[in-house]
């Protein structure tokens, strides 16, 4: 085994389809550790509204538009504090001031928003800001559509204004806002919207600021869940923990593997057969049963799973396999001449035996490295995943607990489930490539 | 140039060469036959009651086919198996039941040539590893004294230029060099015995030659003895002084090359003789005599004489009951065969023809 | 080309396609066997004789380059006939093989005599209870005990093994067989009992036979005629006596020395060097880098010269001699 059979791989296009994928989700993984540190991504994803605030609710990516007739709006923000804000303040008497902010934005989507959201944050000490909103619509009509009093913090969830939907004939912020009042069926009027905002604060030092988020129903590169979580993030660092557990499962497993089969197989009698007794039990263990026990009654982390699903492969039945290349390769007039010039036990089985099975191993390794990946995911799928990190695996078990195909929200599944097979395909194309190097048997093929 | 294995005091006091090298008394190798890998039933005598002497520098032939013993007995001598009964004398020491470091100080002392040479080098490593390997193995931890080992060891077998060939893969070699590389390492030890099991059965016609000079240069350089384990009989006369003709687990007959050749005494011998091929065209006129039958079993070889039921010269009521004992009807020619008993010295001619 | 003669090879020609290019295993071969006569081909590895069974056979695996040539069995080129025909009318029928290690060549799972029946159930159309009686009589041929029948080959010995594999192919009753290094695994005693066995075949039923071998002792038990091949080529065909005795070619005679003898005083000799790898054989002659008769015209490739009778490739009988004008030249412009 040589580097010349590397250069091989040159010769099969789907090795080198498969190792460009690799080499992309490796990429994606030295990035994502990178930009993207774990400690942050995990306070990150256990959530709550504070973090993810400014997303709408399970909703698909952004490029789903390009497939749609119909589309859908995009998420508009403004803030007190933008640039393109106008804004008037008039001190009146009593140190009252009257701040007067106009917001406009364009809106071209063929549907309506999932909901409309503000956020305001006031300074005061004894009496809050009083504040009151006009929208225009972009064929003028003006309505009213709210005065309330705000605190130091206070969100307005506008759909659930009462008040507004009766003012809107029963349809909700969202709608009504936005309907074209002229159409027969259900749709938005395209144009130039304004929001006003008057605010009144009643001392000199008193001000507010306001967030008004119209929540859009696409969003970002891979959509949101739930918890109006970016998949994007449990995508981009499921790749290094997929590729981390299959790589370390993969490679520790094959070693280990390897080297007890030679060891038995080499010094034979009673150390070989308690090795195959030991490996034939282990056969027959369930695996998925031990895991989700280990997984239950213990802990569910990540690298305890992983460290356990190993323990519970090395003497798996490949063992079988190398222990008949072995005793085929105990035999040579090489294995022969190096006992007849002194070489001792362990030499032969690390530097004479195990080096002329290597090349049989890589292959299977590569291919292995998927299954654990899989493994993974299922295990996630079980509610056995890691309970802090996001993997693909977690995203489908979530999207599946929130009823996600019932709902039709098919992204959330697809996407992980498309990152799964695609390192799963990679994997597989490098690895039967490098089965017919290594293997010339089956080069024919 | 001493290398830390040679400096074992233990190992050589002042060596007196008239002392044989290696001496075997009544050595038998004998493999267990379990079924089901337990109960006991019946032992395989690949060497049984084998007697003979090897002195220094001398080269020694062990002919034989397939099933005779002599393989069992050439890996016992390099203790890859161990006796079942009788000794194996090094140098006056008895070497049957060595461990551990005498045991490795022991394999430095004996190089083996294999039968296959492709399959006796490993195919992952290269000329200058697997050359190297021996060396490291037995202490040699001066890497510079190992380079230049390994390019002496590689001269003397004419590897040459060494560079060219230095970091070449066992495939990449022809069969004469591959065995010459074999050569190469089974020296590098500066062994004081070479064992060389057909080193040139599998070797090309016009290459045989090369290599059978070669052993020869290596024995008269080196004072070494050889063991050379054949069962073409036409290339014995290479370098070998002494033959020792086995059959059936058994030494039928011992004595000189040119002695053998022209007087040979047991049977087996003769058949052996008449068996060999000379390039002659008239050979295809007429049938080759042949012992009918095949080599016994070495579970149940045949009573009394190993060999009487294929023999010409069988008598029934003695060879099938006894087994004949060693006579020696000649100085310094051994045979193991009823016929000499009673001082007959050379092989009756069948009345048949 | 007289009666007498059984099979013509003209001009054969057998390459094969590689990854590193094309091996020339056959370089326009012409060889000529007659009925009940045995020919030798000679050589050593690498020369391409292997191949040569294959291509007399037409046993080819998938990466053939080139075939062509004349196969003429008793006048008939059998080149002519397409894949199908080659095997219901000719292998097994007129010629059949026994091919290098036959004794690892039987198949595992089936009884010897069942293996040895297969043939003639194919190709004589007879029914398992005939075939199987005919087994049992080339068993007794080839000097098997006749309860060997049932046994499979695990529990047979080489040389029974062996002898199984001839059987194999004499139930035919073909014209022509082509053993294949027929005993270059065996012991000694067996080898020569293998050869009393093909020796006696081809006294008592007339077969011919091309024995593939680089063994040259052995060879000289069987062979009426000796053809040397190196390099894909063959450099020299000679009768029996004649080629033991007095060699023609440079290799042949190197050859000849080189084989060690039981008797006698001269020690015998090795050639130096190595042969041609057949991917690029040199232009001239593939000899020359080796020999020791070696002169500047060996640099152009030698035709074939009859030499009393005898075809030999070498440019030191060109005086006197005629050159035969077939494409034996080589240059390889006939493809």
């Amino acid at each position: 085994m040589n580097l010349n059979q590397f250069r091989e791989i040159t010769r099969y296009p789907s090795a080198i389809f498969g190792l460009v994928i690799i080499l992309i989700l490796v990429g994606i993984s030295i990035y994502t550790v990178i930009a993207l540190p774990y400690s942050e991504t995990v306070v990150k994803w256990r959530g709550g509204d504070m973090v993810w605030q400014d997303n709408p609710r399970t909703v698909p990516p952004t490029w789903t538009n390009f497939f749609r007739s119909k589309k859908l709006p995009e998420t508009i923000i403004f803030r007190s504090t933008d640039e393109g804000v106008e804004k008037q303040v008039t001190p009146l008497k009593d140190d009252l001031t009257d701040i007067q902010m106009t917001y406009t934005f364009d809106y071209t989507a063929d549907d309506f928003p999932q909901e409309i959201i503000m956020f305001f944050t006031s300074t005061f000490e004894k009496k809050a800001p009083y504040i009151s909103l006009t929208w225009t619509t972009p064929d003028g009509r003006e309505l009213d559509i709210g005065d309330f009093s705000i605190d130091k913090t206070y969100t307005r969830r506008m759909s659930q204004d009462e008040k507004l939907t009766r003012k809107l004939n029963g349809q909700p912020a969202e709608i009504g806002l936005f309907a074209d009042p002229n159409s027969e069926n259900l749709k938005p009027l395209k144009g130039t919207y304004t929001l006003t905002m008057a605010g009144l604060t009643f001392e000199p030092d008193s001000s507010f600021d306001a967030k008004t988020v119209i929540y859009g129903k696409v969003f970002g590169m891979a959509g949101t869940d739930h918890l109006r979580r970016d998949l994007m993030l449990a995508l981009l660092w499921g790749t290094p923990v997929a590729l981390a557990f299959g790589l370390i499962g993969a490679v520790v497993t094959s070693v280990l593997t390897l080297v007890i089969a030679a060891t038995g197989t080499w010094y034979g009698g009673w150390v070989d057969s308690v090795i195959q007794r030991i490996t034939e039990i282990n056969m027959m263990l369930p695996v998925l049963p031990i895991l989700i026990m280990v997984g239950v009654f213990y802990s569910r982390s990540l690298w305890l799973i992983l460290g356990v699903i190993i323990l519970l492969s090395i003497f798996g039945a490949s063992i079988k396999g190398y222990r008949a290349m072995f005793l085929q390769e105990k035999e040579a007039g090489y294995i022969q001449a190096a006992k007849s010039y002194g070489a001792s036990n362990t030499r032969i089985i690390f530097q004479y035996l195990i080096p002329r099975v290597v090349p049989v191993l890589i292959p299977s390794l590569v291919v292995l490295i998927p299954s654990f990946v899989f493994l993974e995911a299922s295990l996630a799928v079980l509610g056995l995943g890691d309970p802090l990190m996001p993997t693909w695996g977690k995203i489908i078990d979530e999207a599946r607990t929130n009823g996600a195909l019932y709902k039709g929200l098919y992204y959330w599944v697809l996407e992980p489930s498309f990152m799964l097979m695609l390192t799963g395909f990679s994997f597989a194309m490098l690895g039967f490539a490098l089965d017919r190097i290594f293997n010339p048997r089956l080069r024919g093929m | 140039m001493t290398t830390d294995v040679q400096a074992n005091p233990a190992a050589n006091p002042a060596v007196d060469e008239s002392t044989p090298l290696i001496e075997v008394k009544d050595l038998h190798v004998w493999f267990e036959l379990k079924k089901w890998g337990f109960s006991h039933v019946g032992w395989v005598r690949a060497v049984d009651n084998v007697n003979f002497q090897l002195k220094h520098g001398e080269a020694i032939a062990i002919v034989g086919e397939s099933g005779c013993g002599k393989s069992s007995l050439m890996k016992t001598l390099l203790l890859l198996n161990r006796p079942h009964k009788g000794q194996v004398i090094y140098e006056g020491k008895d070497i049957s039941n060595l461990k551990g470091k005498d045991l490795k100080w022991y394999r430095s002392q004996v190089g083996y040539v294999q039968q296959d040479p492709y399959g006796a080098l490993p195919p992952f490593m290269p000329v200058h590893r697997i050359l190297s390997e021996p060396l490291v193995i037995n202490g040699v931890k001066n890497k510079k004294e190992r380079e230049e080992r390994i390019r002496q060891a590689m001269e003397e077998v004419a590897l040459t230029p060494v560079d060219d060939f230095l970091n070449k893969y066992p495939h990449m070699l022809s069969g004469g060099q591959q065995q010459r590389v074999v050569i190469a390492r089974a020296m590098i030890l500066e062994p004081k015995l070479l064992v060389a099991d057909e080193p040139v059965s599998m070797l090309d016609a016009s290459v045989r030659v090369e290599i059978l000079r070669l052993l020869r240069k290596l024995q008269e350089q080196h004072n070494l003895s050889v063991m050379y384990i054949t069962h073409d009989l036409s290339t014995v006369r290479f370098f070998s002084e002494r033959i020792f003709v086995m059959y059936a687990g058994k030494l039928v007959e011992q004595t000189h090359i040119e002695e053998l050749l022209n007087n040979p005494l047991h049977p087996y011998t003769v058949a052996l003789l008449t068996g060999t091929s000379v390039p002659d065209a008239s050979n295809a006129k007429h049938l080759k005599r042949v012992p009918p039958g095949e080599p016994p079993s070495l579970v149940n070889p045949p009573t009394g004489c190993r060999f009487h039921p294929r023999c010409e010269h069988f008598i029934s009521g003695k060879c099938d009951v006894e087994e004949p004992p060693h006579l020696e009807p000649l100085p310094g020619h051994i045979v193991n065969c009823w016929l000499y008993e009673d001082g007959r010295t050379s092989y009756p001619k069948v009345a048949s023809e | 080309m007289n009666d007498n003669t059984l099979l013509k090879l003209e001009d054969l020609v057998l390459y094969f396609k590689t990854s590193r290019g094309e091996v020339q295993a056959v370089d326009h071969v012409n060889l000529e066997l007659h009925k009940n006569k045995a020919v030798v081909i000679l050589g050593e590895s690498g020369c391409g004789k292997s191949s040569m069974a294959k291509a007399i056979l037409r046993l080819l695996p998938r990466n053939v380059g080139q075939y062509h040539g004349k196969v003429l069995l008793e006048d008939f080129d059998v080149m002519s006939l397409s894949d199908e025909e080659f095997r219901r009318q000719v292998r097994w029928v007129k010629m059949s093989m026994v091919p290098q290690a036959a004794m690892n060549a039987l198949n595992p799972v089936l009884r010897a005599g069942e293996q040895v029946a297969e043939p003639a159930m194919i190709h004589l159309g007879m029914d398992k209870e005939e075939a199987l009686d005919l087994a049992r009589q080339m068993f007794e041929n080839v000097g098997v005990p006749v309860d060997f029948l049932t046994r499979y080959p695990f529990e047979l010995s080489g040389g029974m093994r062996q002898r199984v594999a001839i059987a194999m192919a004499l139930i035919t009753k073909p014209q022509l067989i082509v053993l294949d290094e027929p005993t270059s695994a065996l012991d000694l005693l067996t080898q020569a009992n293998i050869m009393n066995v093909l020796k006696t075949i081809k006294w008592e039923t007339g077969t011919s036979y091309i024995l593939i071998t680089h063994d040259i002792a052995t060879s000289s038990e069987l062979a009426d005629e000796v053809a040397v091949m190196y390099a894909g080529q063959i450099v020299e065909i000679n009768d029996a006596e004649s080629f033991f005795q007095e060699p023609l070619h440079p290799y042949s005679q190197r050859l000849m020395a080189s084989v060690p003898r039981l008797y006698g005083d001269e020690e015998p000799d090795f050639i130096p060097g190595r042969p041609p790898s057949l991917l690029n054989p040199p232009t001239g002659c593939r000899f020359a880098d080796r020999c020791h008769l070696r002169f500047d015209k060996c640099d152009e490739e030698p035709p074939t010269f009859i030499v009393d009778g005898h075809p030999v490739k070498c440019w030191l009988y060109e005086k006197d001699h005629q050159a035969v004008e077939s494409a034996a030249t080589g240059t390889g412009d006939a493809s």
